[in-house]
């Protein structure tokens, strides 16, 4: 059983991993979400597959007896928790940037680069041009380069 | 003696709360903030004295017993680095007071700063492996924030870089930790060490590369620190001085504590490849550092450049290398930060970050060019400043332990540097500005005088006085394997 659970884990990982090497935005985002599903996944099993029942000290014990690890399962609520709050944040920041760079691509994000006006020498700062409009957009000083 | 151990982690979350909820309110959200970053210091002092003569200071939370509950475990290494976040953090917070790129001032910008500096101390103070990556996240989350404050374009781009490299980065790691935790069932560092030495050394091999490549790609490694050079150079000035001098030196802390603390009983065969990976850190982070022209940008690949010492002194394992990362990166830290607050100066007083735009500052302000050649100088390690005996004390082991192809490595990149300080000097200071009738508007200055003097008489008392530090981090390293 925990064979097909590490094929799953394996499957999952590498299907987040293509989709975070994608060229959308929104695809690499989603990746993230799968990448992070395939994390907590793995998470879970290091406490092994032996037994089902909850880690609940039965009525006459003392000591818990055969029952599933209770620390691992603390340890991916942390991380779905995580991934949660850095999922919403990444979907904001996606859709900003669609919204603010009209664009989905993420070879067009060029925007913290040097801009390209040689192939060769490094470039120069001319803020005439649309990108750098909207690189100083909203403030009028600071990363004047 | 509990609250001491917590406070490096309640004090600056305290003051996040609080200025999160004066946001409204600036000068009372800065008061508080800089009654914060003030307590964190003397609480960094107590923790330094107390622990300096004595055993690591450990705390379990909600007195489990120890391999079952988080544990706070604050050793000569932990209470040193506190003491370094607290003075760059309160270097950085007084420099936000200075008319110098410190715009935008949005109003959670103080409340993610002291997030930000409780990530770094949790992660400096904790005794968990699963601990140090809820720090880790909490540091991702409070560095985005600081990314998109400013709202322009290009700073959500390089936020949005900074994230997907990152979180691949920490999604790693917490693999990492959980194959560590099937393989062993520990969390907790000191247990981790003992059962670590009865483990198989393939198996050892394998859970420290997971967790060695996950802190590599968060402290700025070849070939993974792509995300720094595409990000850093967004950043107002004060917080650029913060991530620069201490973001890197977290996952440089995780390294070293695993590879020379947790699991220093694990095979050699990894010290010889983090050397090689230094290596290339060191050339690739200079090679960009000597394309560019803005001087943020230089100084961002100086920061894997310099990354890449402190990874080849962890990579000669023994205490003497140990003893010179401590070294290293307190000295770095101070170097970094200054350089990046001089930069800010520098911008302010001739009106630009590009090299080939600005210049004549040797004429007009010649305090400010003694203020840069210090740190500058040190970057490149020239006597007697403290970078000088930051290489010295690695270069001594390269060559007892004859690697002639790290050594030369080391001083090429040591030249190089020396040809990046060069570039700035003679463009910023020494020719003239092109603009010829350039007057600089020199208004409320003052903090940011008050910062960078601080952090450059501190790089002045180690350079003058290395022996103390030196001293310290030796005993560091006695009390790094646990316990």
């Amino acid at each position: 059983m925990i064979w097909i659970v590490s094929i799953v884990v394996w499957v999952t990982l590498t299907a987040g991993v293509y989709a975070i090497l994608s060229r959308d935005i929104l695809r690499t985002v989603i990746g993230m979400a799968i990448l992070g599903s395939g994390v907590n996944l793995l998470l879970f099993v290091t406490g092994r597959l032996s037994s089902p029942l909850p880690p609940i000290v039965q009525t006459e014990e003392l000591v818990l007896r055969d029952a599933a690890n209770p620390l691992p399962q603390a340890l991916v609520l942390t991380a779905i928790v995580i991934s949660f709050a850095l999922l919403c944040f990444a979907l904001v920041l996606a859709l900003r940037i669609i919204r603010d760079a009209d664009t989905d691509d993420i070879q067009e994000l060029r925007y913290a680069e040097p801009k390209q006006t040689d192939s060769m020498m490094p470039s120069y700062y001319e803020p005439e041009t649309m990108q750098d409009r909207k690189a100083s957009g909203h403030s009028s000083e600071g990363n004047k380069v | 003696m509990t609250g001491l151990i917590i406070a490096p982690v309640l004090i600056p979350l305290t003051t996040a709360v609080f200025t999160t909820f004066t946001y409204r309110h600036p000068k009372f959200q800065s008061t508080l903030s800089f009654m914060g970053i003030v307590s964190l210091l003397i609480i960094a002092l107590l923790l330094l004295i107390q622990v300096m003569d004595g055993n690591p200071l450990t705390l379990v939370f909600g007195a489990w017993a120890v391999p079952f509950g988080v544990q706070f475990r604050i050793d000569h290494t932990s209470a040193l680095l506190v003491l370094v976040t607290a003075l760059i953090g309160s270097a950085s917070l007084l420099f936000l007071y200075s008319d110098t790129d410190s715009k935008p001032r949005h109003g959670l910008l103080l409340p993610l700063l002291h997030g930000l500096i409780a990530a770094i101390c949790g992660a400096f103070c904790t005794g968990d492996l699963f601990n140090l990556y809820v720090w880790f996240e909490v540091l991702l989350i409070c560095a985005l924030g600081l990314f998109v404050l400013g709202e322009r374009i290009d700073q959500y781009d390089a936020a949005f870089k900074y994230l997907i490299l990152n979180l691949f980065g920490t999604l790693l790691l917490l693999i990492g930790v959980g194959t560590v935790y099937a393989m062993t069932g520990h969390l907790n560092f000191n247990a981790l060490t003992q059962a670590l030495t009865t483990m198989a050394p393939f198996h050892t091999v394998i859970l420290l590369t997971i967790l060695t490549l996950a802190f590599l790609i968060k402290c700025g490694a070849f070939p993974f620190f792509q995300w720094l050079p595409a990000s850093y150079h967004t950043l107002p000035a004060p917080v650029l001085a913060l991530f620069a001098g201490l973001l890197t030196k977290v996952g440089i802390y995780a390294v070293f504590r695993t590879m020379g603390g947790v699991f220093a009983s694990a095979t050699p065969i990894l010290s010889e490849i983090l050397g090689w990976i230094a290596c290339a850190t060191m050339v690739f982070g200079v090679l960009g550092a000597a394309y560019h022209w803005d001087m943020r940008r230089i100084l961002a690949f100086h920061i894997i450049s310099q990354v890449g010492y402190i990874l080849l002194a962890i990579a000669l394992g023994n205490e003497a290398g140990y003893t010179a990362t401590l070294f290293y990166t307190v000295h770095h830290v101070f170097v970094k930060s200054n350089l990046f607050l001089i930069a800010a100066i520098i911008y302010r007083l001739t009106g630009g970050y590009d090299l080939r735009s600005i210049g004549g500052l040797y004429v007009s302000f010649p305090w400010v060019a003694i203020l840069f050649l210090i740190p500058a100088l040190s970057l490149v390690g020239i006597p007697p400043l403290s970078g000088f005996w930051a290489k010295l004390l690695i270069l001594k082991q390269t060559i007892a332990m004859e690697r002639n192809v790290w050594t030369i490595t080391a001083l090429f990149v040591s030249l190089l540097t020396m040809y990046s300080m060069v570039k700035i000097w003679m463009e910023a200071f020494w020719k003239p500005h092109p603009v010829a009738e350039w007057k600089p508007n020199t208004s409320r200055l003052t903090p940011a005088w008050i910062a960078t003097g601080m952090l450059t008489l501190i790089t002045l008392s180690i350079s003058l006085n290395p022996e103390f530090v030196i001293a310290y981090a030796q005993q560091a390293v006695t009390t790094l394997r646990g316990y």
